[in-house]
């Protein structure tokens, strides 16, 4: 199958010898650098993010035991142009979003004028009772956001996901940064890379603001599934940058609805919870009474509005699939303008010209399960077979309303270094937005990710792909220099 | 402080202690059995050395035939079967040092991750030569941990792991001195005879304290000597005293900042005062034997009232 030929973000449609405007000097380093340099230092950080233990463990492979996420040296790079673009459309999109879970949870304005279907919403798997009708310190449900991006174009960038429950992946964005600039120091002499090693503060401040009303200096915790879990790395790092506890359940309990923590000197009281555990093991006595993970007694807590959650119970009804295609609608009718980062074009199937469209297009699209996720139930048409493409169609026509299909899209590429040299990868892009109680921050940067496989459009990590930084050059306005006072050195 | 990252704290500075113990056992086991003569002679000086972490025959047994130097080495430093092992110290350690990681420097999280990682998947110590490089890598690796927790912040999480290393430490010393002794002894010999140098050398070396003893008795080997050294000399911080004293000042430092004083300072001190009040000759007319078994006792005990006052889990 020819494949077409997507727009690098370093050379746009040229073949490796003009860079884009805004990208000559990476353009120069790449070319600069001899291969066996970049190869060498990215065996230097592969090594040493072994030695610092940055690592995933992955589910059911005793054997495999921890891996790295394999790291690739070549940067990406965004002008500032392209990320103040890109920001407010960020911003623009988590409001709508917190505004959207706010309102379900709440009067429901927006079902009750029809924008968004109400079987969409409650009878879907990921409305949450137990959160219907409490309403979050500071009325704010999705904190943190972790929004996939994709892009086919100069301009064309489009919001494939909305990770509105307990996004993961910004430890990576900041220790590539800090191999970054431990292993080619020169590209950011050339370089004005805007830093993101503030994002750690960000959270924290974003955390203390989002506090229940009345407590003057809040406690905040990390609460994490413990040092099996996959993203463990990461808990322990963001509570460890951010100078908080990091708590399993097993440390919390819960009496009269307020959240204590078990420490050496007695039980202390917690304010705020960031947790990285899902809804499901939130509270046994709420949800799955199974599961050890959780705190019981932690739902009626925040109900009471004792504690803060974040990211808010019941926010997974932000970032469901058969939501995510009412995006447009829902960022028109909270923030009154057109969403400043469009959907990938999605065809509800439980749309009579949709369905017919997405039964004569199969070949051409990709069909997903509304509520499926890492690649189950899903039809990718370009590489499926006839067998395949069959089975779809029938299972379409028996329950046409638990799909959407989308285009295939020609993922933008990223020069990247493989075995064979430096080779266009395709790449995603998600970039990290906080919510706190005055304010949306996003730092300039995010996570890349990026698929080794040559042509492959599988940039998980779980299947083999990787991360790369993702530099953001500083705009025409630059933050004042602080006066450096240097002491003289006795002898 | 979390009440679980302490004990993981504690548990960490036991097993990394109990590690680097070890290691220094085999080496100086793989020391004595190179000057040993004779296959029986070799053999009686490895089983000696797992008699020392509590895996020698049972009282009354004869010794299973095969303590290889082989063997021992495998059962002590990579059997994974052997909870005591080095292996399954520093894994432990490690599993331990994952989840308390906020509470870590990243240096000292560093130090335990290279430590496991160097022994990695090993289970055979392999040739002679091979098992010394292993020694010499897991003592640089101590090293390298002790090294970055004495640039730790001054905070509890620093005083948990002191105080693990210092119980653990006490309870090594004694443990190596009672079978040392014991074993040594020639039969029909009262304790206080004429022993093979080279054999308290070995001891020595285990608890870097041989150009200590020439320091303070500026005499031969004498096991009486050997004794007192690892008892009393507080100025040896893996002598008995010495960890008695450093696990009364680290709970002083804990109860200080903390405000948690209770059992585990009072029965420390009490062990403390109760070592400064004797001496050698005192401990020999009422039994080594049963000094170091009270010894071993009373640190089980300040062990569970440790756990008890800060509430691990």
């Amino acid at each position: 199958m020819a494949r077409r030929k997507a727009f690098d973000e370093l050379w746009g449609q040229g073949a490796g010898e003009t860079a884009r405007p805004g990208f000559e000097q990476l353009g120069d380093w790449l070319r600069e650098t001899p291969v066996h340099e970049l190869a060498r230092r990215q065996a230097m950080a592969e090594a040493a993010f072994r030695s610092l233990g940055i690592t995933f463990s992955v589910y059911g492979d005793e054997q495999a035991g921890e891996r790295i996420i394999p790291f690739d040296i070549i940067p990406r790079l965004f002008t500032a142009a392209e990320w103040s673009g890109l920001s407010l459309g960020l911003e623009q999109r988590v409001r709508a979003l917190n505004a959207f879970v706010a309102d379900v949870y709440g009067p429901r304005h927006i079902l009750k004028d029809g924008i968004v279907p109400e079987d969409i919403i409650l009878g879907n798997p990921q409305f949450c009772i137990p959160a219907n009708g409490a309403v979050p310190p500071h009325g704010i449900y999705t904190h943190i956001c972790g929004i996939d991006i994709v892009r086919t174009g100069a301009d064309d960038f489009f919001v494939l996901e909305d990770n509105a429950r307990t996004p993961s992946g910004v430890s990576y964005m900041l220790e590539n940064r800090e191999a970054m600039l431990r292993l080619c120091p020169e590209l950011f002499a050339q370089l004005e890379v805007q830093p993101i090693d503030t994002y750690p503060d960000l959270l924290r401040d974003m955390l203390y603001s989002v506090a229940p009303r009345g407590s003057h200096s809040p406690v905040c915790v990390l609460l994490t599934p413990g040092h099996y879990n996959s993203a463990f790395y990461e808990h322990s790092f963001l509570a460890d940058s951010m100078g908080i506890e990091l708590v399993e359940g097993r440390d919390l309990e819960v009496a009269d609805d307020i959240v204590y923590m078990r420490t050496i000197e007695g039980k202390v009281r917690v304010d705020v919870i960031y947790r990285r555990i899902d809804d499901a093991f939130l509270d046994p006595l709420t949800f799955n009474p199974e599961s050890g993970l959780g705190v019981p007694g932690l739902m009626a807590a925040y109900r009471a509005g004792n504690v803060t959650i974040v990211n808010a119970p019941g926010t997974g009804i932000a970032d469901d699939k058969a939501v995510y295609s009412f995006m447009p609608e829902i960022v028109r009718y909270y923030m009154g303008e057109e969403a400043r980062i469009p959907n990938v074009e999605t065809f509800r199937c439980r749309e009579p010209e949709a369905l017919r469209y997405t039964l004569d297009h199969l070949e051409q699209l990709v069909v997903k399960l509304v509520d499926g996720s890492g690649g189950y139930g899903m039809l990718v048409g370009p590489t499926a077979s006839k067998q395949q493409i069959a089975d779809f169609r029938a299972a379409l026509i028996a329950e046409p309303q638990r799909y959407i299909a989308q285009p295939t899209l020609a993922l933008s590429t990223v020069p990247t270094l493989t075995d064979a040299g430096v080779a266009p990868r395709h790449v995603d892009f998600r970039p990290f937005v906080l919510s706190g109680a005055e304010r949306v921050t996003i730092v300039p940067g995010g996570l890349t990710r990026v698929a080794l496989e040559d042509g492959s459009l599988v940039v998980n990590s779980s299947q083999g792909g990787g991360t790369k930084d993702s530099l953001i050059i500083a705009g025409p306005v630059q933050a004042e220099q602080e006066e450096q006072h240097a002491l003289p050195y006795s002898r | 402080m979390l009440s679980r990252t302490a004990a993981n704290l504690y548990w960490i500075g036991r097993y990394m202690e109990r590690a680097e113990f070890t290691t220094r056992l085999i080496e100086a086991t793989l020391r004595l059995s190179s000057l040993s003569y004779g296959a029986d002679a070799a053999s009686a000086t490895w089983e000696s050395a797992l008699a020392v972490v509590g895996r020698g025959p049972a009282p009354g047994q004869t010794a299973a035939p095969g303590a290889t130097a082989f063997n021992v080495c495998r059962t002590l430093a990579l059997d994974l079967d052997n909870p005591n092992s080095i292996r399954s110290c520093l894994s432990r350690a490690r599993d331990n040092a994952r989840s308390a990681r906020n509470a870590l420097s990243s240096e000292v999280w560093q130090a335990i991750n290279r430590a496991w990682l160097d022994v990695g998947d090993r289970t055979s110590p392999g040739s002679v030569q091979h098992t010394l490089a292993l020694i010499d890598s897991l003592k640089a690796s101590s090293r390298g941990f002790e090294g970055a927790l004495a640039r730790m912040l001054r905070h509890e999480g620093f005083w948990f792991m002191r105080l693990g290393s210092a119980v653990e430490r006490g309870d090594n010393s004694a443990r190596l001195l009672d079978v040392k002794y014991y074993l040594l002894l020639p039969k029909g010999q009262k304790v206080g005879g004429v022993l093979d140098r080279d054999q308290w050398t070995a001891i020595l070396h285990t608890v870097s304290a041989r150009n200590a003893y020439r320091l303070f008795y500026r005499d031969t080997l004498k096991p009486w000597l050997v004794a007192d050294l690892l008892l009393f000399r507080s100025e040896l911080p893996r002598s008995v005293a010495g960890a008695s004293a450093e696990v009364v000042d680290l709970l002083a430092e804990i109860g200080g900042r903390t405000g948690r004083q209770g059992e585990a300072d009072r029965l420390a001190r009490l062990r403390h005062s109760r070592l400064t009040d004797t001496n050698i000759d005192e401990v020999f007319r009422s039994g080594l034997h049963e000094f170091l078994k009270d010894y071993v006792a009373e640190n089980a005990r300040i062990d569970a009232a440790i756990s008890q006052q800060f509430r691990f889990p």
